[in-house]
């Protein structure tokens, strides 16, 4: 499919982020955070809105640029990529978005189907429908192949903007708020559906979001971010029990919500 | 002194905020020829886009061309009847619509229509991501999103300002031909007599340039949309005043340069 080789250590992390800085104008978004995140683990990034955690994920994907700090992932250095190389790597990384961006004018087929055709030459029409009837099979939407994403509700638009980022079978996948818009009912079935699929296609997750049950049911680990800076990582009963005011009052107010 | 140096703070930023603007733009034209010569040519899309741009708007190209053939020998009548000339009117007409009214009319008409269209339709794709959903896909959205509107629309417009002197011809021939009694092929001859390889080959330029500017000023506005719904009208909207802006402008060098070879 494409020449670059990710590397295939167990313990090796896939993404090491190390003193990254990120600003706008005069708004300062990251300020010197380091984070790791290790093969077939789930990283939840918790924070506010506004903290950065949206930016964050943009950098390790590279739609945005960082000011200073480093961004390995796969091994390789973000910012010494060329456009090609980052290419290579980007089939290697899922990244649903908040708001799914599913193209308005194609169906579920087509939307599954693009990334696919458009990386992968010389498949048959047959083995591209096998494989859409199959990650599609895999997000519990195997009905709703010809569907127009205007038909289908927030939650399925979710489920379809992950199984398109599934076709190319990614190593890592990042989430931009998987359950925000959604009901309670709905959330934990993204939660659910997060779950089984780290298990079923192996991959490590980072996850970006403000919603305290997603992070706690999907994550090994929490990483709290607070105005650019990480305030606590650990696993949730760690950052729960965190005596930092900002923590306390984060959690205080996502209770009593 | 003070609100001297304000005066002088805000001059030279926005000085350089259309600086950014003309590097930016001149930075999209360039990567647009860049790739619009390198595979893979996406030909579906190009066939798509033009076929698509031009089928809408021929309606309101026949329309328009038709309507001005008619009402452009209605008015010029008068003015020719006082001096016993109206046997020019096909000369004049043919003049008219080859040299000038075919390529600008349908120009300014795409502007509104085809540059609009795809500033919204890009713009929408940028504000709801689906334009960072390609590219972190691997996918290059530039190639795959501008280079075949570019060409689709500059194909498209080409063709219908040709299309267009065809039908509003067909229009004077019809008002002449109900006033004067003409012939078809009298009328065709007399149209023709003062036109030379000159007006025919300026003509194809402006409309190959003309449809090409609505392309890149169409994706440009589109493809940098920001702010939201508000961007993608203010993205249709730029892509509009702009197109027609350069129109004018273009129609004014080109016809300097036509005049240096009559």
């Amino acid at each position: 499919m494409n020449k670059f080789k990710p590397n295939s250590g167990k313990n090796e992390p896939v993404i090491v982020i190390n003193r990254l800085f990120k600003s706008f104008a005069n708004s300062k978004v990251l300020d010197g955070i380091d984070l790791e995140l290790n093969k077939g683990e789930n990283v939840a990034v918790l924070g506010r809105s506004g903290s950065g955690k949206s930016v964050l994920i943009r950098i390790i994907i590279g739609l945005l640029r960082q000011d200073k700090g480093t961004v390995r992932v796969l091994g390789k250095q973000l910012r010494q990529l060329k456009t090609k190389e980052l290419n290579a790597l980007r089939l290697h990384i899922g990244f649903s978005f908040q708001n799914s961006a599913l193209y308005d004018s194609m169906n579920v087929f087509q939307n599954i189907a693009f990334p696919l055709t458009m990386n992968v030459k010389n498949l048959s029409k047959k083995e591209v429908k096998n494989k859409v009837e199959e990650v599609l099979e895999s997000v519990g939407l195997g009905d709703k192949i010809y569907e127009m994403p205007s038909d289908l509700s927030g939650g399925q638009c979710k489920r379809i903007g992950i199984a398109r980022t599934l076709i190319l079978k990614p190593q890592i996948m990042l989430y931009d708020e998987p359950t925000s818009g959604l009901d309670p009912v709905t959330s934990a079935e993204i939660n659910e559906l997060i779950l089984n699929l780290q298990q079923q296609y192996n991959t490590s997750s980072l996850i970006i979001t403000h919603d305290l049950t997603c992070a706690k049911t999907t994550s090994n680990r929490i990483a709290l971010l607070n105005e650019g800076r990480f305030l606590k990582v650990g696993n949730f009963d760690d950052v729960f029990k965190s005596d930092n005011k900002h923590i306390k009052s984060f959690f205080d107010y996502n209770f009593i919500q | 002194m003070h609100k001297q140096n304000s005066n002088q703070f805000f001059l030279s930023k926005k000085v350089s905020v259309i600086l950014v603007a003309v590097y930016e733009a001149f930075k999209f034209t360039i990567s647009f020829f860049k790739e619009a010569f390198t595979k893979p040519f996406h030909m579906k899309e190009i066939i798509k886009h033009g076929y698509e741009i031009g089928l809408k708007s021929l309606g309101l190209i026949t329309l328009t061309g038709f309507i001005v053939g008619v009402v452009f020998t209605k008015q010029s009548r008068p003015s020719l009847e006082s001096f016993g000339a109206t046997s020019w009117l096909p000369s004049l007409m043919g003049i008219a619509t080859i040299r000038a009214l075919g390529p600008l009319v349908t120009a300014l008409i795409c502007a509104g229509k085809v540059g609009s269209g795809i500033g919204a339709e890009l713009g929408s794709m940028r504000v709801t991501e689906q334009i960072d959903a390609m590219e972190v896909s691997s996918i290059n959205p530039f190639k795959y999103l501008v280079v075949p509107r570019v060409w689709g629309a500059s194909i498209s417009i080409f063709i219908l300002s040709l299309y267009y002197s065809f039908v509003g011809l067909l229009g004077a021939y019809i008002n002449i031909d109900t006033n004067e009694g003409i012939n078809m092929i009298s009328f065709l001859q007399s149209a023709f007599e003062d036109i030379g390889f000159l007006d025919i080959f300026t003509s194809l330029i402006k409309s190959a340039v003309y449809g090409l500017t609505i392309g890149l000023v169409g994706t440009y506005k589109g493809y940098n949309a920001s702010k939201g719904t508000r961007g993608v009208g203010i993205a249709a909207n730029q892509a509009v005043v702009t197109a027609i802006f350069f129109i004018f402008i273009e129609e004014l060098f080109i016809v300097q340069i036509a005049n240096l070879f009559r």
